[in-house]
């Protein structure tokens, strides 16, 4: 259930910051935690997340055992021309994910 | 001729107790109402509900096939948004094929393992959580109306028994706080009226989705009473109670609750 859930505006406006919301399903174990039998459960929390516009870097969060489960991170980005947006995320058990969404510049 | 009329009356006082409501429907508010502002936020945009998640795997799952007889729900029920549409607010149900009164997830569980020929989901399990989630998430603005006439009133009766009961070291009943001291406060929280419209929810304590059953499990331990298994019986009861006293309250399930 390695799912995201992404939004942003149908159509943006030339060079004006438009909002970027995104929400992924991650359990962000803390690594504080006992199981049942008081084992301690490791920690496994999305390490990096990175945003890129075609291509170029344009957001990038380090996340930390502080952050919710679930974790959801909105930002605003500046678009020229019509493209992709891509995030990636790795987590501490090394699993990665990748999503992609056009963007359309009017 | 006075005993008989003594006994009469005592039948009516039954008679008139069976319908009678606790919090009347007109009173009726619903969790939310006791909630903070930032998890009324959350809730109402479905872009910031952690739940939606759930919603979302649940559509995916809902046209999936499955099992031996290599069916998806949508090749029986079609469009959910159509075909599913009120199906949770009138849940749980006495359903005929099972002789017993199931919630909204032993309904679907049925279907599995009847209808698709598939293992049956265990309960509070991520994929169960998102096809009920997604199921209810069709029904959403629907008054809650379940039936308790009829082969449900046996487990009505159980419901109620049980949510009026004390229980537990703390000896408690469901009833004292959320029928005789809801909106007061219990050390930090805002007692609520203890309405099931919200669920399957995401619960921040939780830190992720859960049913009733497990809200009503928390409430349990709560007050230190036992809590039985999930699937039990009991609980289904407690449901189908809780269903009848919400009766008219729009559900707003997925929900998101602190």
């Amino acid at each position: 259930m390695a799912d995201a859930r992404i939004s942003i505006p149908a159509t943006v406006p030339r060079g004006a910051p438009f909002e970027v919301r995104i929400q992924i399903r991650h359990p962000m174990e803390t690594g504080y935690r006992t199981d049942d039998v008081g084992k301690s459960i490791p920690r496994n929390v999305i390490r990096a997340f990175a945003c890129r516009y075609n291509g170029e870097s344009v957001f990038a969060a380090r996340l930390s055992s502080g952050i919710a489960a679930n974790p959801y991170l909105r930002f605003f980005v500046t678009a020229r021309a019509s493209g992709e947006l891509t995030f990636e995320w790795v987590d501490d058990a090394g699993a990665r994910a990748a999503e992609r969404v056009a963007v359309t510049v009017v | 001729m006075l005993r008989a009329l003594v006994i009469l009356t005592a039948l009516h006082a039954v008679a008139a107790m069976a319908q009678e409501r606790p919090i009347p429907l007109s009173a009726l508010q619903s969790g939310l109402a006791f909630a903070g502002g930032d998890v009324r936020a959350m809730q109402s945009d479905e872009t910031a509900s952690p739940a939606m998640l759930w919603v979302g795997r649940g559509e995916q799952l809902w046209n999936a096939s499955a099992g031996a007889a290599d069916r998806s729900c949508g090749s029986c029920h079609g469009d959910a948004r159509v075909s599913m549409r009120g199906v949770a607010a009138r849940h749980p149900a006495y359903v005929a094929a099972l002789g017993e009164v199931a919630d909204l997830e032993a309904r679907i569980q049925a279907c599995r393992t009847r209808r698709q020929e598939a293992a049956a989901l265990p309960r509070e399990s991520d994929d169960l959580l998102a096809l009920t989630a997604w199921i209810a998430y069709q029904s959403r603005g629907v008054p809650i109306a379940v039936a308790i006439d009829g082969p449900a009133r046996a487990a009505f009766e159980r419901g109620r028994a049980f949510y009026t009961e004390r229980q537990g070291q703390m000896n408690l009943a469901c009833s004292q706080c959320h029928d005789q001291n809801w909106g007061k406060r219990l050390l930090a929280e805002t007692i609520s009226q203890g309405h099931p419209g919200a669920f399957p929810a995401y619960r921040l304590e939780w830190q992720g989705m859960g049913s009733l059953q497990r809200r009503i499990r928390a409430c349990l331990f709560g007050v230190r009473a036992q809590m039985p298994p999930p699937g039990a019986r009991e609980l289904t009861d407690v449901e189908l109670y809780l269903g009848w006293r919400a009766q008219g309250l729009p559900l707003e399930a997925p929900g998101v609750r602190r």
